[in-house]
């Protein structure tokens, strides 16, 4: 519309929705008005209009505007969800860019170990998958120019995904109230094309993302207790990521990125099955960045041998 | 027909005496205003501290729009700024919107529009009254303490566990108020349910009435969600442990459920009064039948129950399940067919009426406008697609004042105007009131319309400084606001000016319909000299 | 009170009874929807945590609580009779009952409190004095949160009902009800009956469900 860029795949369709919804809404103010505008004059005081009979209910109308506009709306419903339904749902083999947010800033992490702060940069016509946490308050991450909005929140992952499909920078926005300085915390989303985002990742790479994950599994006695060699009895996390897990109240649970954090903050949560609660929770002791690394190293952790 | 000299909006607008003894003149003094039991003098109490909150609540308004017309941030600082908006907020939907035409009209008029002399429990009506004034005095000190932070949303854990602001006296005194609203609520239910007069069947009820039962029900049985979720936040703040607590492994978006399943009604709480208020100005302007009343009345009851079972629409993007975001959606479309139905009544209504355009009508044409337009917007944020951009934004901002502000106010003061002469027993002038009406519809377009187009551009909501491509909206939203708040100093200045010079009012100067006329302009203490009996429905007008 | 108690807005005694009974339902309703949100809470938390709030629910004193439900089982009983020996004109029994069942109460809101103070002897009060260890101890804490809150609340309820119960016991004294004309009391006993029902859902959200498994 006015000024903003379509800068996503989804963009385009977003504002089509809109335009529709905006056509829809225009028949009904004209049409409303212009009959509100019609009977104010024609039937004002003094007038002589014939004013008899006046009918005061008609079934058959009332239930065309009951129907006609809840069919319209079912309509719309439809048309809304099932481009809702494919935002909601990235595509899962996308490598994932990890978003910690925290008052009032927003840090990014890459694979490759490139960290950004308030910029986030992505490849064009790639999809992009990000995975989000806070580390306080309720944060939400906001590209206008890709139509993609969503909440970030402490102690939970959330995901957002987009294909960008047009080079340049955009306004990226927090836009949930996050206290003193929520309007100063936003940046800017790059948009680089395929070869100058592979350019720009080799000349920011740093120790990856999974190898901090390690230093950290070692530093922090991870390792004492979840190497096989150790004498206590605890998993060894192997190919842990993405398997089933049994826990210990019966149920299963899938190792996603959810589980390995609350296993890490929250271990008393899902407790897995054969095995004591016996693990303290880091809760308080190492910040998100952290747990995302060692997520990070977690999901590469395979057994010796098994490559 | 009378040969006063007033530009009377409908065919009469005739003056009179006044009358003998009327419950104005039931006594004199602070004392006796302060102990009454009569519903007409609580809902004047209610009157007077309500404007005094909508004028506190506009002023802080009017900061708001000053800081915003530049993008850097001038005049206030960033902790000011949020203060400020979450000041503006509580005021505004706590002790303006909510008690606004309920308290008010609703108080004067629901006992005299089913013929009875008071409402059921006059004395826990005064008491809900000083409720109201206890919770006001703790929202005032807030104030004066330094303010508040969170939003009127006090999302978790932000409130709980980050603001370093005074959220306790905030919650607590919207906690004290918020049973004020649940007694007003239990009253009304009560009074419309056995105090009707002889032949007042439920089918005869006047829309207004309809409309206040079904704000009563929403009231007594969504406001303790909000006590209960308020004092879980008070507790978590004052002992630093509580169940909304991340840390501990719970959940936010638990309090984000609570606090939406109250306040979404919410919305209804004051949209439904102004639907009531509206269908009797309507009816009265333009001398007519409403239009399909049974439809009326099963579409304000649809209103409040289907109003219940939406409140997830606020959390399309909060990371709740899209399963649940799917249900809450098609709900949404589903609880604005009735809005659809009483618009579209509305001006069918009109049809083969015999209209005039007084003050009244003005406004109440203005709501049906203004409703329509923040209602289809309503639309937008339903469709979870579109919503995924839009809330948070300024768009959802120019909504929801669309339907508060222009919906809700303008069909308040449209009823203040209608039922001045009965509240008071005098006449306001005609020519100030119809230009107040049309300075207003203008203003409020030009200070909200610009904030539709600003949250499609992007601006997120409760910003202090923005990017410098927002300005000229901005500026423009700013420059309507100056308008709006003229518009609104207006009635406050003919509307007392009339208290003491406005010509007296007959029993029924607008020759309408309804209990309430029959009695004088102002009623006696006990409403009715000789109990009415009802023999036709509502809005008998066509018999001309 | 005057020979005619009708108050002035009212047409006759039975519209203003009428009134008051439906008052008084309205009221429960929104006592069940106060109650009601944290039972929601509850159910919400205890799906998150089933294992902390079981072992939460394992530190709380079930033979106490099950005392407190017969107490409070048995004044809901007295003051049912109560209400029935007024209209059969025996307010002299039923003053009795009154004083017993506001007795009761009082006997609930005692028990209640021992437990309190061997639950902060043991240390289970969060952010007073929480001495749980281990990796449960978290999670158990919402429990305690819930726990305290709930039965603070519904304590409250049980204090506001004694106080109330005793005024009715000194109406009924003084002969202030009769076979015509007593509502007043039978919504006490109304009230008395929603505090005992709520408390049934407590004892066995609180103190029993973790015990099964």
């Amino acid at each position: 519309m006015i000024g903003l860029p379509q800068a996503s795949s989804f963009a385009g369709r977003v504002d089509h929705l809109f335009d529709a919804m905006l056509l829809l809404s225009a028949v009904v103010v004209i049409g409303v008005f212009t009959t509100l505008l019609w009977f104010s004059v024609k039937y004002r005081h003094g007038s002589q209009a014939a004013r008899t009979p006046a009918p005061s209910r008609a079934l058959r109308v009332e239930l065309a505007w009951t129907l006609i506009p809840l069919f319209l709306f079912v309509g719309v419903f439809a048309w809304s969800i099932s481009l809702f339904a494919e935002m909601s749902r990235p595509p899962a083999q996308t490598v994932p860019v990890y978003v910690v947010a925290k008052q009032w800033m927003w840090t990014v992490q890459h694979t490759g170990g490139q960290r950004e702060i308030n910029t986030l940069h992505v490849a064009l016509g790639q999809p992009t998958r990000l995975v989000m946490t806070s580390q306080d308050v309720i944060h939400s991450f906001y590209v206008p120019a890709f139509r993609v909005k969503q909440d970030v929140l402490p102690g939970r992952y959330t995901q957002l995904w987009f294909t960008a499909t047009r080079a340049g920078t955009y306004d990226l926005f927090c836009a949930e109230f996050c206290g003193t300085d929520h309007a100063r915390m936003g940046g800017s989303v790059v948009v680089l094309p395929a070869k100058d985002f592979a350019r720009w990742l080799d000349a920011n790479e740093g120790t990856g993302l999974a190898a901090q994950g390690e230093a950290l599994f070692r530093r922090l006695g991870c390792s004492g207790c979840h190497d096989p060699q150790s004498g206590v009895h605890a998993p060894d996390l192997y190919d842990l990521y993405g398997s089933t897990v049994p826990l210990s109240d019966g149920t299963q649970v899938r190792a996603d990125e959810r589980y390995l954090h609350d296993s890490i903050m929250l271990p008393a949560k899902e407790v897995a099955a054969g095995y004591a609660p016996v693990m303290p929770t880091y809760q308080g002791r190492i910040g998100e960045d952290d747990v995302l690394a060692l997520i990070a190293y977690l999901k590469s952790r395979h057994a010796p041998g098994s490559k | 027909m009378s040969t006063n000299v007033v530009d009377s909006p409908f065919p009469a607008g005739e003056t009179g005496e006044p009358p003998r003894e009327s419950y104005l003149d039931a006594g004199y003094g602070l004392r006796s205003w302060l102990s009454t039991r009569d519903h007409k003098r609580i809902a004047i109490l209610y009157a007077l501290a309500i404007t005094m909150f909508f004028f506190l609540g506009g002023l802080a308004a009017a900061l708001l729009r000053l800081e915003l017309v530049t993008p850097n941030g001038s005049l206030m600082s960033a902790e000011g700024y949020n203060k400020t908006f979450t000041f503006h907020g509580v005021v505004m939907v706590w002790f303006f919107l909510i008690p606004s035409i309920p308290a008010t009209l609703g108080n004067f008029l629901v006992p005299l529009m089913i013929g009875a002399r008071d409402v059921a429990f006059p004395r826990l009506n005064l008491f809900s009254w000083y409720l109201y004034i206890l919770g006001g005095c703790f929202t005032i000190a807030c104030l004066l303490c330094g303010g508040v932070d969170t939003g009127w949303t006090f999302y978790t854990p932000f409130s709980t566990m980050f603001s370093n602001s005074n959220v306790m006296l905030t919650v607590v005194g919207v906690f004290i108020v918020g049973f004020s609203s649940i007694f007003t609520g239990l009253n009304f239910i009560v009074t419309i349910h056995t105090m009707r007069a002889h032949g007042m069947t439920w089918f005869r009820l006047p829309l207004f009435v309809w409309s206040m039962y079904g704000v009563s029900l929403v009231m007594i049985l969504a406001t303790p969600v909000l006590a209960m979720t308020l004092a879980l936040i008070g507790l978590e703040r004052l002992l630093g442990v509580g169940i909304f607590d991340p840390a501990l492994g719970g959940d936010p978006l638990l309090f984000q459920h609570f606090f939406w399943f109250y306040s979404h009604p919410a919305v209804y709480i004051m949209i439904l009064p102004a639907m009531g208020v509206v269908s009797e100005l309507i009816t009265a302007a333009a001398r007519r039948r409403i239009f399909g009343y049974d439809f009326m009345v099963y579409s304000i009851l649809g209103i409040a129950v289907i109003g219940f079972l939406v409140w997830g629409h606020h959390m399309f993007v909060s990371g709740q399940s899209m399963y649940a975001s799917i249900v809450f959606s098609i709900l949404s479309f589903v609880v604005a067919v009735p809005s659809a139905i009483k618009v579209f009544n509305w001006t069918a209504t009109l049809y083969k009426g015999d209209i005039s355009f007084g003050a009244p009508m003005l406004y109440a044409l203005g709501f049906v406008g203004l409703f329509m337009l923040g209602g289809l917007t309503g639309l937008f944020l339903a469709a979870t697609a579109l919503d995924v951009n839009l809330t948070d934004t300024y768009f959802v901002v120019a909504h929801f004042h669309y339907i508060m502000v222009g919906g809700a106010v303008m069909a308040y003061l449209g009823g203040i105007h209608f039922w001045w002469p009965k509240v008071t027993g005098r006449l306001y002038s005609e020519a100030w009131a119809r230009f107040a009406a049309i300075v207003m519809f203008f203003g409020f377009n030009l200070t909200f319309f610009p904030q539709y187009l600003l949250g499609y551009e992007g601006m997120p909501r409760r910003y202090h400084v923005y990017p410098p491509q927002f300005q000229v909206l901005n500026v423009l939203s700013s420059a309507g606001a100056t308008i709006l708040a003229v518009s609104y100093l207006l009635p406050l200045a003919y509307l007392l000016w009339s208290l003491r010079y406005g010509p007296r009012a007959s029993a029924n100067p607008w020759r309408a319909k309804g209990l309430e006329w029959q009695t004088s302009s102002p009623p006696p203490v006990h409403n009715f000299d000789r109990t009415p009996a009802v023999t036709e429905g509502p809005y008998a007008y066509d018999e001309r | 009170m005057n020979a005619t108690p009708t108050a002035e807005q009212f047409d006759d005694p039975v519209q203003q009874r009428e009134a008051a009974t439906l008052g008084m339902w309205a009221f429960i309703t929104t006592e069940i929807l106060f109650f009601g949100v944290l039972f929601a809470a509850y159910t919400l938390c205890r799906v998150r945590f089933p294992q902390a709030f079981a072992a939460g629910s394992r530190h709380t004193d079930v033979i106490l609580g099950t005392a407190e439900t017969a107490v409070l089982l048995i004044s809901s009983c007295l003051v049912a009779v109560a209400v029935r020996e007024v209209q059969l004109g025996g307010q002299r029994i039923a003053t009795w009952l009154i004083g017993l069942t506001a007795a009761l109460g009082v006997t609930f809101l005692t028990m209640h409190g021992f437990e309190y103070v061997s639950e902060y002897h043991e240390g289970l009060i969060p952010a007073i004095r929480y001495l749980q260890t281990g990796p449960l101890s978290a999670p158990m804490q919402i429990f305690f949160c819930l726990y305290y809150f709930i039965t603070g609340f519904h304590g409250l309820h049980v204090s506001i009902g004694v106080a109330v119960l005793l005024v009715m016991a000194k109406k009924t004294h003084r002969g202030d009800f009769n076979q015509d004309y007593h509502t007043p009391l039978e919504m006490t006993a109304l009230y008395w009956h929603l505090v005992d029902i709520v408390w049934i859902f407590v004892f066995p959200l609180i103190y029993l469900i973790g015990r099964v498994g």
